[in-house]
């Protein structure tokens, strides 16, 4: 558990216009963890994952990956180093099967054609290492997936390109309480097969049942960051709504402009 | 280890099982081209019954020649419905690109290459324009092809000189939609069609199956195989019969030239929508243009390479319309053209939603609507009769449409 962070990063700021909306934010992810990224509403989460993710660029700060300090400068850069985000709205073509969706843009060819075959073997293989049975056939639709399923497709799509972290964000927003558990389940077994996983979750539940590590963002400032074993239900919530709880988070506890 | 562990199971499910998938799907709301196959099949068997020449050979082959440049427009229409959007320009763009080759070729003495391959050509640019207009500027593709709808009806006449009828008399470009293959040639067409789509399936299941993936039965594969050949073997064959009225003077058999044209362009687009990546990202933008723009495709250029794709198969279903006419007027490609190529898609089953549709169904289609011109031309309706009975023929299967799709969406198969 004491390995260094695979992606870390330090004093980022980044403002849209007047608006500061991250304040000097150092965030570090480990692999084989799931860190839950908690905060309020506004708090800074998604813009903190776009960052991440090339999205948005940062006005200041540096990123480090396995180590060595890069510059993300698009998405496209984020997903070479092995960065993959899940968005909330999961991004899958209805009227496309799991496996097209998986190999969306990303088609396996032989020649001018497409490689179906190898595309599906490859599917089936990083669904069957996520020890997912649910669905029926690969080549469903994703029309006639459950919530989810969905959810599980989109992730396994983030996983199939040997990705190193995986930022899922607001996974089980949607989903039911069986559904939730799966998710939940499936989200560890990425964590267990090595890889570093950010949850980004308004659930408290889901939070304190897979994460290894909790960073709570208080209005644009990054209040703390502990290990879940050593923190409880109420010092993340004191976390979230005033950025300080005991010992823990902000010194002013106020520090930031709204 | 896959075979314990991975949601597929090895070998071919039995063949009762996906009869029961495929009826599942229809009523889950995913008719596909069920009611443009029933619809043909009511139609035939009420104008047979209503007009005892709807059967005979010589009204068989007029079928094919007359629903043939419908046929190929629908076929162009289909990529353009595959995103979601729409071309009513398609129809007087044909008749722009064969007053193109008409001029060409008779006017200015081209020979016949030359004037199809510049009538392609313009198909090809006015489908750029109407692409970029479309994708770059983002005005509605509605209004767009409405605007290029008027524009090009001018233009027609602007190559036509206010309203001249140029008339075609090279004997390749006449040949297209009026001469026929040899009986013989027709029958080895058909043998080679059938063994090379016998032996892609066969091949594509033993690779399957080798790989330990699911696969379809032979029983499943038998069956595909031989309900074409038997419908293509019935065709041939009454293709083949002497439709003369008088065959001592002169001989009138076999499959018109039109139909293995057609037969191309349907199997190198079906290719291209269903084997290459190309397709897929047609299907991707058509079924969630976001998620397909966050999975890096180029969601502008496959936007302006479908309005290429229509306007360019426009051209070659004017070149075809030219032929039959044996002349270029201001109303090729006019009047109900376009309703009838878009009726052809979309009663063929594909949606006017976006992201579901075949070539194959333009096909399906584009015969519904041959058959009823047709027919109701032989029972002796006037223009006006046809226009009513084809406008619903269109609403009805647009209501199909977005019938199926709503109890799609309410079955979770939208």
């Amino acid at each position: 558990m004491s390995q260094a962070p695979v992606l870390e990063l330090r004093g980022i700021d980044k403002s849209f216009g007047p608006v500061q909306v991250l304040h000097d934010v150092a965030f570090s992810v480990y692999p084989g963890e799931v860190t839950a990224l908690v905060g309020d509403n506004g708090a800074g989460k998604s813009t903190l994952v776009k960052c991440i993710g090339g999205i948005h660029p940062m006005d200041s700060g540096e990123y480090f990956f396995a180590g060595e300090k890069v510059h993300v400068s698009g998405p496209r850069d984020a997903a070479a180093m092995g960065v993959e985000i899940v968005y909330q709205d999961l991004a899958l073509c209805d009227n496309l099967d799991i496996v097209q969706n998986m190999f969306l843009g990303r088609e396996r060819k032989s020649g001018l054609v497409l490689d179906e075959d190898t595309m599906e073997e490859m599917a089936a293989k990083t669904l069957a290492g996520l020890s997912v049975r649910t669905v029926k056939s690969l080549r469903q639709h994703v029309s006639s997936l459950s919530g989810g399923q969905r959810q599980t497709v989109a992730i396994a799509k983030a996983v199939l390109w040997n990705s190193k972290v995986v930022i899922l964000d607001e996974p089980t927003a949607a989903l039911g309480v069986a559904q939730t558990a799966q998710v939940l389940e499936l989200v560890r077994r990425l964590a267990d097969n090595g890889l570093a996983v950010v949850l980004i979750s308004h659930n408290m539940n889901d939070v304190f049942a897979v994460s290894d590590r909790i960073a709570a963002l208080y209005l644009g400032r990054m209040a703390a960051q502990v290990k879940t074993s050593e923190v409880t239900h109420s010092q993340i919530v004191e976390l979230i709504t005033a950025g300080r709880s005991g010992e823990l988070g902000l010194a002013t506890g106020n520090g930031a402009s709204a | 280890m896959t075979t314990t562990t991975s949601p597929q199971k090895t070998g071919s499910p039995a063949i009762g099982s996906q009869v029961r998938d495929y009826f599942e799907r229809v009523r889950g709301g995913d008719l596909g081209a069920l009611p443009a196959v029933i619809g043909l099949v009511v139609l035939c068997a009420v104008f047979a019954s209503l007009s005892p020449s709807f059967l005979s050979p010589i009204n068989f082959a007029n079928l094919f020649t007359q629903g043939a440049g419908v046929t190929v427009i629908a076929m162009g229409l289909v990529f353009v419905l595959l995103l979601g959007e729409i071309d009513l320009s398609a129809g007087f763009a044909s008749g722009v690109c064969a007053a193109v080759m008409a001029v060409l070729l008779t006017n200015e003495g081209w020979p016949w290459y030359l004037s199809v391959l510049a009538a392609m050509v313009t198909g090809v640019l006015i489908g750029l324009v109407l692409g970029v207009l479309v994708a770059k500027l983002g005005i509605p593709s509605f209004v767009v092809t409405l605007a290029a709808f008027l524009a090009f009806q001018g233009v027609a006449l602007i190559l036509l000189d206010e309203g001249t009828n140029i008339s075609i008399r090279d004997e390749t470009i006449l040949a297209v939609a009026n001469s026929n293959l040899p009986p013989l040639l027709g029958w080895a067409v058909l043998v080679v069609g059938v063994l090379i789509y016998a032996g892609i399936q066969l091949t594509q299941m033993r690779r399957r199956l080798g790989r330990g993936l699911l696969a379809d039965s032979f029983a499943v594969i038998a069956v595909r195989v031989g309900a074409l050949a038997v419908v293509s073997g019935v065709a041939v064959y009454v293709l083949n019969l002497e439709r003369s009225r008088n065959p001592a003077l002169i001989s009138l058999s076999g499959v018109p030239i039109v139909v293995p044209v057609i037969l191309v362009l349907l199997i190198v687009w079906t290719f291209a929508l269903h084997r290459t990546a190309y397709g897929r990202h047609v299907y991707a933008v058509g079924g969630n243009a976001e998620a397909a723009r966050r999975a890096g495709i180029n969601v502008d250029r496959i936007r302006i390479s479908a309005f290429v794709i229509c306007s360019f198969m426009a051209s070659i279903g004017g070149i075809i319309a030219a032929s039959r006419a044996n002349s270029v007027d201001p109303n090729t490609g006019g009047s109900t053209v376009l309703l009838f190529a878009v009726g052809a898609a979309v009663i063929g089953g594909t949606s006017l939603f976006g992201g579901k549709g075949r070539v194959l169904d333009a096909l399906l289609g584009g015969a519904v609507v041959a058959v009823v011109i047709n027919g109701m031309g032989l029972m002796g309706y006037s223009a006006s009769v046809k226009y009513v009975v084809t406008g619903a023929v269109l609403l009805l299967s647009a209501g199909v449409d977005a019938l199926s799709r709503k109890r799609a969406s309410a079955s979770g198969r939208r």
